[in-house]
């Protein structure tokens, strides 16, 4: 006669993906598809505004923005492997670091974007690249942004000491959020100054 | 004014001077034939699964003879998963090289020379009709040449939008194509009997959606050249004998209609609403609702919103005597 | 049927509660993260929905019943058939099918909760939130002289109508601000159904042995993260375009309506996908459970469903085969639309076998499923001809159209949802509902439904368009229409019906026990309604339906997967 099925000793090969995990990969794969739209749009839309300046005429290469961003990725992953290994003090420079690299790199935006509304007069109501151009880079903006206040979230219980290898997994899906942020800017910084030129 | 000769469809419990199955056109006809076959494949698959199924549920309903124990188990069958996968592919297969063929029929058909070509742009709720080689402007009514199936002299249609998104729909001639603003659709049409042949807008533009009707006068080709040249012609500027329609013109040209409407060799050349040059040689007004008599014209001037509310002419709040000679003056305008 | 399992029933014994005073209850339920309760939320907030889109539909039938009708005016009816696509899409049929998600999901695998459960409250209350904006409209939408109105600009809120030049006022903004909110929270939930269904079954469940349900809300939800972010885009594109002088759908300065239209049915027909794969999920779990057989084929209906949801993303432009999108765009959507139909019919054929050599046991919920069959079978059949596209621009915008998503709307994901409420009431109350009103409810609906469906296709073949608040008599489309609007009166009868025996099964049905049906899977391992925690031990299974091998023990079905 079967007994109900109640299992009365640990199963170890019984095992199932971190639910952090799976849930920002959904959320990133949500989350991408909004941006597909926005650099479907783009990309569309190129050399399509009948006036105004144009992005050969105005846009320059977003270099030292870039290599901040990407660079930010690699601080991130320092941060998630040394706080496994129960390394509280590198992995809180490692936060650190990422915040200081994001912070420049939205510097350099707000920098770019001030030259081309206030110097060559581009704003998003002047024409279609306008419209495309500060839409995609702002919404990646501001996933950055959000980006940047989870991290000082982390950054602050680091400094706590109310963070250890425990909570290791919990970083780790922040820093895939991070790695999504920096791989959209690879594709927004190929459309928009590479291909869209 | 009325051309009393037109023939429209009749109307029935299943007839309908709209109907897609009554084509008389290629276009219609190339779609009703494939729709012919799909009905067809439709019916056979529907006949067959829903027959099995009546079958199964009377078969296998539960008696009350029936023992306790539970049917036997039976948990899928390789073979008979291919079997229907493989078929049903190969249904798709042909059904899609028939659509296919059909597509390409009505897509890419080469123009004949000797096509007539009508520039359409959809307004809120109007029609705008210019026939770029035969100077002719008009609105509402579309008049093409019969077409000949042994020598066919299609009207090639290229439609676009001032406003919103309409969509052409005059079953009996061909599938409908939308007007886009910023965008350049084209479409043909060969009516191979004369008559008339009635439509409406299929795609929601506002407010008066409902009421911004088609209809396209097929002539003979005798008849069509008449036409052209009726529309061709300059609008009569004597009004001997008809008081009310000299004091009518004045009216209007001295009012905001001239803003919205034009009438060829006056001062009134507005395009926001439909040429009224030829307007009294058209059978219905406000694109199709009502018919074209000097009592639904004086109406439709006082308030057009009493014929299709949400309109966008306003009423022009004119006082009677005012009415009464526009209304005299519009009718002389064949 | 048999009763629960006795051992189950001593480890599984709810205390009964002391009654509470009533402000603890309702706090208890706003702040509850129980995925049962925010279940039965969304579906409590969903029927409310469905009667008041109800109600606006049977004010068209009734303004559509003769021609020239002058019941409604051309601005109010438009705000009806706007108003109901919307609520019946986004605050019905999402919230009711995630509803039901969020209460099975993690019963069926032995879970104790979802795995984020204060995200699925969070997902709830701001696609609550949602629903109360778009009504919201009707105070504050600020139509031209002021007064507020809500959107009319169709469902699909097609650019250029929906920009500031063609809809001043802000009629347009609450439809787009309530279903971004409404996406927000369905990506929630969805986030919540995958990670639960990967990270929490219990052991021994691989994903092989995962209820068909729960597969198909998993793909489900798959397709919402894929196919609502474009919506949510465009809606983003659309505020931009309408507040900060945009030009993403701006035809003046060069932007493209058609854009928007590619955009809203990336979204669009996935949609409906991710509405009628819960149904199909229904219908897995209740039609072997009353032919008294194992589903047959379940590994092909988990690859089919798998199918269905990738080729969905792909079949988007045969909503747009009137745009002018050239023999080369038409050719290929005709294609993958067709092609979609062989995944489809294989669910059909598989039910179709399921029921052969069964024993059928015609109860309610099993007799809502074959209707289902024989409506899913024609609304196919019709999307087929559609999909045919020369047939398709004459039929397109049409009531051809119009009656073919009713009836998978209506006739297929309804009727599943009824046959649902009717086969999992008893779980979730305790009590099972009315056979008699059942039936009552059944043939009333079903002859309803086929007056106002079946007839509906006739107008559209007959040149009717869409979104008329009127017609032109002589079109002979005057008879078809009366008796559309006389089925819609039996449909509401059948609701009626409907409504009246929740209420009433809930004071006076009879006694369910653990599993009233005499079914397989772990839902009906629990007490009804289940405690709190669902599971006082986390279940082990070894097969695709744990409690057929209890049952069974000679003959498990371990031995024969």
């Amino acid at each position: 006669m079967s007994s109900i099925p109640v299992s009365t000793q640990v199963d170890p090969t019984w095992r199932l993906p971190h639910r952090g995990v799976v849930g920002m990969a959904c959320l990133i794969v949500a989350e991408s598809a909004i941006f597909l739209i926005f650099v479907v749009a783009y990309i569309y839309y190129i050399g399509k505004s009948l006036s105004g300046p144009t992005p050969a005429q105005v846009l320059e290469l977003p270099i030292l923005g870039t290599i901040c961003l990407l660079s930010s990725s690699i601080t991130v992953h320092f941060a998630v492997s040394a706080l496994r290994k129960a390394k509280v003090r590198e992995a809180t420079r490692g936060v650190a670091g990422t915040i200081l690299l994001g912070a420049i790199f939205l510097m350099m935006t707000a920098r770019e974007w001030y030259f081309l509304i206030h110097d060559v007069g581009l704003t998003i109501k002047t024409n279609l690249f306008g419209t495309t151009f500060y839409s995609l880079v702002g919404l990646h903006a501001t996933h950055v942004v959000v980006g940047l206040i989870m991290l000082t979230v982390a950054f602050t219980l680091l400094l706590r000491g109310r963070v250890n290898e425990r909570h290791a997994e919990k970083l780790e899906v922040l820093s895939l959020y991070w790695h999504f942020v920096d791989g959209v800017w690879v594709v927004v910084f190929l459309v928009v100054y590479v291909l869209g030129r | 004014m009325a051309q009393s000769s037109f023939r429209v469809a009749d109307s029935g419990l299943l007839r309908s001077p709209t109907s897609i199955f009554d084509p008389a056109g290629t276009p219609a006809k190339s779609a009703f034939g494939l729709s012919m076959l799909i009905l067809s494949v439709t019916l056979a698959i529907f006949l067959i699964v829903a027959g099995l199924l009546l079958y199964v549920v009377i078969r296998y309903r539960q008696r009350p003879t029936d023992s306790e124990r539970e049917p036997p188990q039976i948990y899928g069958s390789t073979q008979i998963e291919l079997s229907w996968t493989v078929i049903p592919i190969l249904i798709v297969v042909m059904l899609f090289l028939s659509t296919t063929r059909v597509i390409l029929e009505t897509e890419a058909a080469p123009k004949p020379s000797n096509a007539l070509d009508v520039i359409v742009i959809g307004h809120q709720y109007w029609w705008e009709y210019r026939y770029p080689k035969l100077g002719v402007v008009t609105a509402n009514e579309l008049h093409v040449p019969v077409s000949d199936p042994a020598k066919p002299t299609p009207t090639y249609l290229s439609l676009s939008s001032a406003d919103t998104d309409h969509s052409f729909w005059v079953p009996r001639l061909a599938g409908k194509m939308d007007l886009i603003p910023n965008r350049l659709n084209t479409m043909w049409i060969d009516p191979q009997a004369a008559g008339l042949y009635l439509g409406q807008c299929a795609q929601y533009c506002g407010v008066q959606h409902a009421k911004m009707l088609l209809r396209v006068y097929a002539q003979s080709p005798e008849d069509f050249a008449t036409w052209v040249e009726q529309q061709k012609k300059p609008v009569v500027q004597d009004f001997s004998g008809n008081a009310a329609a000299a004091e009518g013109q004045t009216v209007f040209m001295r009012n905001a209609c001239i803003n919205c409407h034009a009438i060829a060799g006056t001062v009134a050349t507005g395009r926001f609403g439909p040429d009224l040059t030829h307007l009294a040689s058209r059978d219905t007004i406000a694109s199709g609702p009502v018919e074209n008599t000097p009592a639904n014209l004086r109406q439709w001037i006082a308030d057009p919103n009493s014929i299709k509310p949400g309109v966008l002419m306003p009423s022009m709040h004119l006082n009677d005597h005012d009415l009464d000679v526009i209304t005299a003056y519009l009718t002389t305008l064949h | 049927m048999t009763n629960g399992h006795p051992v189950l029933e001593a480890i599984d014994q709810t205390v009964e509660a002391r009654r509470r005073p009533r402000m603890d209850v309702v706090y208890g339920w706003v702040s509850t993260v129980d995925h049962k309760k925010i279940g039965l939320m969304y579906i409590v907030y969903a029927l409310i929905f469905l009667v008041i889109a109800g109600l606006q539909a049977m004010l068209m039938r009734i303004q559509l019943a003769v021609p020239n009708n002058h019941f409604v005016s051309p601005q109010v009816f438009n705000r009806l058939f706007t108003m109901h696509g919307t609520t019946m899409v986004f605050f019905v049929g999402m919230p009711i099918l995630f509803g039901f998600g969020n209460y099975l999901v993690p019963l069926m695998i032995g879970a104790r909760d979802m795995a984020f459960p204060r995200l699925n409250a969070f997902s709830f209350w701001i696609s609550a939130f949602g629903g109360f904006l778009l009504y919201f409209s009707h105070l504050g939408g600020d139509g031209l002289y002021g007064a507020g109105s809500a959107p009319d600009v169709g469902w699909f809120a097609y650019a250029p109508l929906t920009a500031k030049v063609f809809s001043p006022g802000h009629s347009t903004d609450y439809w787009t601000l309530a279903i971004l909110l409404s996406g927000i929270g369905s990506t929630g939930t969805a986030v919540n159904i995958v990670t639960t269904a990967m990270c929490m079954r219990c052991r021994g469940m691989r994903l092989s042995r995962m209820p068909l349900f729960v597969w198909l809300m998993v793909v489900s939800s798959g397709i919402v993260f894929v196919a609502v972010s474009p919506l949510t885009a465009a809606q983003i594109m659309l505020t931009i375009d309408r507040y900060l002088g945009g030009h993403f759908f701006d035809t003046q300065a060069g932007g493209s309506a058609v854009l928007w239209m590619h955009f809203f049915w990336i979204f669009g027909h996935p949609e409906v996908y991710v509405l009628v794969l819960p149904a199909f999920g229904f219908v897995n779990e209740i039609i072997p459970v009353f032919s008294r057989k194992a589903i047959f084929g379940y590994p092909a209906m988990v690859a089919a469903s798998v199918g269905i949801g990738f080729i969905s993303l792909s079949v988007w432009a045969h909503h747009m085969f009137t745009v002018g999108m050239g023999p080369a765009g038409n050719t290929f959507f005709v294609f993958a639309t067709m092609v979609i139909s062989v995944p489809t019919g294989i669910k059909i054929f598989n039910w179709l076998a399921t029921l052969w050599g069964g024993k059928i046991i015609f109860k309610v919920p099993m007799m809502f499923c074959i209707a289902f069959l024989f409506q899913f079978l024609v609304a196919g059949l019709t999307g087929i001809m559609l999909s045919a596209a020369p047939f398709n621009w004459q039929l397109s915008a049409s009531y051809f159209v119009v009656a073919h998503f009713h009836y998978v709307l209506v006739g297929a994901i309804l009727t599943a949802l009824f046959g649902a409420f009717y086969y999992w009431y008893p779980k979730v109350t305790g009590r099972l509902m009315s056979e008699g009103l059942g039936q009552w409810h059944f043939w009333l609906f079903i002859v309803g439904f086929h007056l106002t469906f079946d007839f509906m296709h006739v107008p559209g073949l007959l040149g009717m368009p869409r979104r008329i608040y009127t017609y032109e008599a002589g079109r002979g489309w005057e008879w078809w229409n009366l008796i559309v609007g006389i089925g819609a009166l039996f449909q509401t009868a059948g609701i009626l019906c409907f409504v009246w025996n929740m209420v009433r099964s809930y004071y006076r049905g009879e006694i369910a026990g653990h599993d009233p049906w005499d079914a397989w899977t772990l839902e009906w391992s629990t007490p009804s309604p289940p405690p709190s925690y669902n599971f006082a031990v986390e279940p082990t299974v070894f097969s695709r339906r744990p409690l057929w091998d209890l049952k069974h023990p000679e003959d498990q079905d371990v031995n024969y997967e």
